[in-house]
């Protein structure tokens, strides 16, 4: 039984408003009475997808679904790909620019936190065509 | 211990709207690239750092830090301090560098 269906445009190059989706699902997660712990790996998973999509695929779409057992998230990117997944999974690798590092991302630890703190994750990652990340997050997992 | 109690202890000067009255301090992280304290800072930690941008916002209210503290008398800009006031996150300001504010909340909170 689904308790929310959401769905978020992340618009590219655009820090400053990064974030907006994955604190409105954090608010409404909160209203829901969601467990906190979850709550907050659902937060960082989610905003770490977001500023991928920022810096690297000129923006995308974000798809989440919210049951009592779990919550989905599906981001969906029109960007150049990823080359080499199982690099872009190792923590300090980055293809960041330098005026992102200045902002203080492009530590290279973007994909490796979602994969820390989401119980299941699956990257499908065409080069030229754009990128499906899918993340999903137990209620009641005990990961962390 | 309390934010604005732990604060006023070690003399920091508040910037935002929100004092983290609402809020403890159970430890304390420091660090300035935003993927690395959202991989590794805790809830409820204090969070020292010369970021004072719009995104180190974010990550505190995300990652559920209790406040900010800008250390070295690092700047917050005013879209951050925006950010700050209306997702009331507490961001104090000291000119003391990142070790010795560490080692002192690490006293304070003993």
């Amino acid at each position: 039984m689904s308790m929310l269906k959401l769905h978020y445009i992340v618009p590219g190059d655009d820090f400053t408003r990064a974030g907006e989706a994955s604190g409105d699902v954090k608010h409404k997660l909160k209203k829901l009475g969601y467990n906190p712990t979850a709550i907050r790996r659902v937060a960082i998973a989610m905003y770490e997808g977001e500023i991928n999509m920022v810096i690297h695929a000129g923006g995308g779409e974000a798809f989440v679904e919210v049951d009592p057992e779990k919550v989905e998230i599906v981001l969906v990117d029109k960007g150049p790909g990823i080359a080499d997944v199982s690099k872009a999974m190792q923590e300090g690798w980055s293809t960041a620019p330098d005026n992102v590092r200045s902002l203080g991302f492009g530590a290279g630890m973007g994909l490796p936190n979602m994969k820390k703190y989401s119980d299941e994750m699956t990257i499908d990652s065409v080069v030229g065509e754009g990128t499906t990340l899918k993340m999903i997050i137990y209620a009641q997992s005990t990961k962390l | 211990m309390q934010i604005n109690a732990l604060a006023e202890k070690l003399g920091w000067k508040l910037l935002t709207e929100c004092d983290g009255s609402d809020r403890t301090a159970e430890g304390c992280y420091c660090g300035d690239l935003l993927s690395w304290v959202m991989g590794r800072a805790k809830a409820d930690d204090v969070w020292l750092t010369v970021m004072g941008n719009i995104n180190a916002i974010a990550v505190a209210a995300l990652a559920d830090v209790s406040a900010i503290v800008l250390v070295e008398s690092a700047v917050l800009d005013s879209e951050a301090l925006a950010r700050a006031n209306q997702q009331e996150i507490a961001v104090y300001s000291t000119d003391v560098p990142a070790y010795e504010t560490a080692l002192k909340v690490a006293q304070t909170l003993e």
